[in-house]
């Protein structure tokens, strides 16, 4: 049976290093493995998902250094220096973030699938303008996609988490 | 909670079991030898429902299952208030062939019909069971006691829990559907807005998704679908792709070919690597999608009448009476899920257990067992949620792909997940359909009504009989044949559903034909039918009304008796702020679109707002209004999101979607060859919500979709004067209308 685990060239393990949500993880690796594998099967990480694998759906909306990224086609070995922060580093399900709350508290969600994405982008979003207008955040959220038809409930969650966050 | 107790005659205890006589309600009251209601007909046993755990609580079962719809929350909400528990007190345990009803398939908005429905009378039979255990224990009237969060109390002030009970009670016995469900009046959870169960794990990252299944010693698969449809594998390099890092086995039987890794990235690698290598014999070249419809109805097809009121025949046409005609289009539409079908299988001493999104895992495990050739009795499927499907897409199929995989490395669990061009190539699409309608009109109303619909079968799941409908099941060496098309009778239909109007026309003849050819893959989305039925029928309503001079309110109004339809019409139009007579123009125009789901489910209208950019051709919806009457509701938050999903969900049909193809095979392979409505092109949706207590609870997945892109097509006729019958509205369809 060929070897489970990616081999260098002189036959020692490849390993990659990565900081996710503020620890530093060392992952048996090739540096090209997107970041959502790495996130997913390696870290056991379940927010960001696959959806297309081509960067078009936003499923896998991670943030590199406060910038989101489409995790299923970056590679993971680019990110020795960064900081990624998967939607498991925003807060709990005993203590959400104000975004996780917010769509909670909107009930926006139907499956859920794309819920990940939106509201990494919508963290993103925030940090560059506190006080979006409706408009503003459905430009922010153009790139991610929805099935379900829960967008505009997404766009309330993301307006109300930003109204708690600036009266906090 | 204290609720009144059913009015105990007797009870005696003969041999070890508990015997009942409660006064019945007369307009409740089971008849000897009549059916049990809901799906407590597919299984009567009352412990197959509802079991009392020793801490209290109640673990309910349910054959149904989870799709993003809602359906753990509300038939949790209906099970705690039959059972007067608190909603962390109900454990619901989804569609598990080896430990729940068996419920068929999750779809069809049937779900809160028949599951709860079930779920209420036997929650009642329970609650009263253990009234009957306490009141024996307590030597008391069971009609003294009184419930509240599962602890049953009596005059005197004494007190037992359901947890002290439930060794006392046996549910195992048949339901008898003897014992009232509560009256609406008396709900306390029913009707609310009960916050969704699942969706704070789905925002915190917590596991949600067979996706998100990761058992010790799991490996990844991924399959390697030919060309197009029909095709065969002539030859594989296999040596080459099991030299590939981190390949431990590829699988090849007749022409299905797949390869299982360690690592998912490996295993997306080494299917690259099999694409490249593999040689196929190309199956029979695609319709050219340019004549595609034309295509369709060249095709043999079996016709059925589903409606004939003729009282007398028009031996001539009164003066003034004039004829109309149309002809309507719709194309091939994927269900797109946002996520490609995911399954997890596993192979062990001879048995097989498969985690799947699959709408049905009873129907799905017989027919993988079919196709490995095993025992059913050794195949276990559990329902594990995915991304959402909207109909048959490919979870079915990757539950045997999964199971081929797993076979193939006894004793370790296999995750298989479709990739973006799997998912959208070989998904089973809704069928490409025509429409035709032609009607008199004679003094403003409609004097004969002539409709036509052309379209293959809607279901071709696993379900069907007389074959296996699953994609690899046709290419395995031991190759089995898909089942045969047929159409779903009416009334809930198939192709035909919401053929028959709703409206009263004193003439009216339907007839359905069934093309049983099928160029290309299709099965259930979402609707059925409806979706194109009900956007040829009110758009035809809107072409009468016109030449008819009157509103499309009024003449809809004017055509129809059943007063909880008209009461659907009147408030969207309140609320939409409707103007009779209106005039479109300058590119604005409103729309209006009706149907009663199935002709038997949720009524619901919706009045869309366009904005149609004379240069481009863009068709814009900034609102839509929507009223709908599902009988009883049971959450409104819950239905409210599912209209307002589906007036979404339909807008991005009827504006952009489109499966592209060409005689090579099918084009649409990512988001951008099968584009969808984006967050600024989505409508704000404003959804009324019209509450029927004392009307059976209707299913509301499926209702607002026809209702919508009627609405918006007869908008865009409002706005430029131009009728577009062929879906989607696009741009250049748009453009080339107003010439």
């Amino acid at each position: 049976m060929p070897p489970n685990r990616p081999v260098s060239n002189d036959g020692d393990f490849m390993t990659i290093s990565l900081k996710v949500n503020g620890t530093t993880h060392s992952v048996p690796a090739e540096p090209d493995t997107p970041l959502l594998y790495v996130l997913r099967n390696d870290l056991a990480l379940n927010g960001a998902k696959f959806g297309c694998g081509l960067a078009q759906c936003g499923a896998c909306t991670v943030l590199v250094d406060g910038q989101p990224v489409r995790s299923c086609v970056t590679p993971a070995g680019m990110l020795a220096s960064s900081e990624v922060t998967t939607i498991e580093g925003l807060g709990t399900i005993e203590k959400p973030h104000p975004l996780q709350q917010a769509f909670i508290d909107e009930q926006a969600a139907q499956c859920g699938y794309c819920i990940n994405g939106m509201l990494m982008t919508a963290k993103a979003l925030l940090a560059q303008n506190p006080h979006p207008t409706d408009a503003q955040v459905r430009e922010g959220l153009a790139l991610n996609l929805c099935r379900c038809g829960t967008h505009n409930r997404i766009v309330r969650a993301v307006l109300r988490a930003a109204d708690v966050i600036g009266r906090s | 909670m204290n609720t009144p107790v059913l009015t105990r005659r007797a009870f005696t205890a003969a041999a070890g079991a508990i015997v009942l006589a409660f006064t019945l309600d007369p307009k409740r009251a089971l008849a000897e030898g009549a059916k049990l209601p809901g799906d407590l007909q597919k299984d009567p046993r009352l412990d197959a429902w509802i079991r009392i755990d020793a801490d209290g609580s109640a673990t309910v079962f349910t054959g149904k299952a989870e799709l993003g719809q809602g359906i753990v929350t509300a038939l949790t909400q209906i099970a705690a208030e039959e059972l007067d528990l608190p909603l962390d007190r109900v454990h619901m345990i989804t569609a598990d062939t080896a430990r729940t009803p068996d419920e068929g398939v999750t779809a069809g908005s049937q779900s809160v019909e028949y599951s709860g429905t079930a779920l209420r009378f036997a929650g009642a039979e329970v609650r009263a069971i253990l009234l009957d255990a306490a009141a024996k224990k307590l030597a008391v009237a069971a009609d003294t006691l009184t419930v509240s969060a599962g602890t049953i109390s009596a005059a005197d002030g004494r007190k037992m829990t359901y947890g002290e009970l439930a060794a006392a009670v046996d549910l195992k016995r048949d339901a008898t559907a003897k014992f009232r469900p509560k009256p609406a009046s008396a709900h306390t959870i029913v009707g609310t807005a009960v916050k969704r169960v699942d969706i704070p794990r789905k925002v915190t990252g917590g596991v949600a998704y067979v996706q998100d299944m990761r058992p010790a010693g799991m490996l990844h698969g991924r399959v390697v679908r030919p060309p197009r449809y029909g095709s065969k594998l002539d030859s594989v390099d296999e040596a080459a792709a099991k030299t590939t890092p981190g390949v431990v086995a590829v699988v090849r039987d007749g022409s299905f070919l797949g390869v299982v890794a360690a690592r998912e990235e490996q295993a997306i690698a080494a299917r690259a690597a099999l694409t490249k290598s593999a040689k196929w014999t190309l199956g029979p070249p695609l319709p050219d999608p340019a004549t595609i419809h034309e295509h369709l109805l060249s095709l043999p097809t079996e016709d059925t009448i589903i409606s004939d009121k003729r009282p007398q025949r028009l031996a001539s046409l009164p003066p003034g009476a004039q004829v109309m005609e149309a002809t309507y289009r719709r194309p091939y539409m994927a269900h797109a899920s946002i996520g490609p079908s995911c399954s997890l299988a596993e192979f062990k001493d001879g048995k097989l257990t498969i985690w799947s999104h699959s709408q049905g895992v009873f129907p799905n495990r017989g027919k993988v067992a079919e196709a490995l050739g095993m025992n059913v009795a050794d195949v276990r499927e559990i329902h594990t949620e995915g991304s959402g499907c909207y109909g048959h897409n490919g979870a079915d199929d990757v539950a045997l792909d999964a199971a081929l995989l797993a076979r193939a490395v006894p004793g370790r669990p296999v995750r298989v997940q479709w990739m973006r061009d799997d998912e959208f190539g070989w998904e089973p699409y809704g069928a490409a359909m025509v429409m035709k309608a032609k009607a008199t009109l004679h003094e403003g109303r409609v004097l004969d009504w002539n409709y036509d619909v052309w379209s293959n079968t809607h279901s071709m799941r696993p379900s069907e009989p007389g074959g296996v409908n699953l994609l690899a099941a046709w290419d395995l060496a031991d190759a089995k044949k898909p089942a045969p098309p047929r159409n779903i009778p009416q009334p809930a239909g198939g192709g035909d559903r919401n053929a028959i109007p709703l409206y009263d026309f004193p003439r009216q003849h339907v007839v359905n034909h069934l093309i049983k050819e099928m160029p290309l893959r299709v099965s259930a989305l979402r609707t059925l039918g409806a979706y194109a039925n009900v956007f040829a029928l009110e758009s035809f309503m809107d072409e009468l009304a016109l030449a008819a001079g009157a509103d499309p309110v009024a003449f809809r109004l004017a055509h129809l008796t059943d007063p909880r339809a008209k009461a659907v019409i009147e408030a969207a139009a309140k609320r939409a702020g409707w103007k009779p007579g209106e005039q479109g123009g300058n590119g604005r125009g409103r729309g209006i679109g009706f149907a009663k789901y199935k002709n038997l489910a949720s009524y619901v209208a919706v009045i869309a707002e366009v904005e149609v950019d004379r240069g481009s051709g863009a068709v814009r919806v900034p609102s839509a209004f929507a009223a709908v009457d599902s009988g009883q509701i049971i959450n409104p938050d819950g239905l409210a999101n599912q209209v307002e999903g589906g007036v979404i969900q339909s807008t991005s049909w009827t504006l952009k979607e489109e499966v592209r193809f060409t005689p090579d095979g099918i084009v649409s392979r990512d988001w951008e060859s099968y584009a969808i409505l984006t967050m600024p092109e989505v409508p704000h949706v404003e959804v009324e919500l019209i509450d029927r207590p004392d009307e059976r609870p209707l299913g509301a997945g499926e209702c607002s979709q026809g209702p919508t892109v009627a609405a918006i097509a007869n908008a865009v006729a409002h706005a430029t004067g131009r009728r577009l019958r062929d879906l989607p509205l696009t741009p250049a369809r748009v453009k080339a209308a107003l010439g």
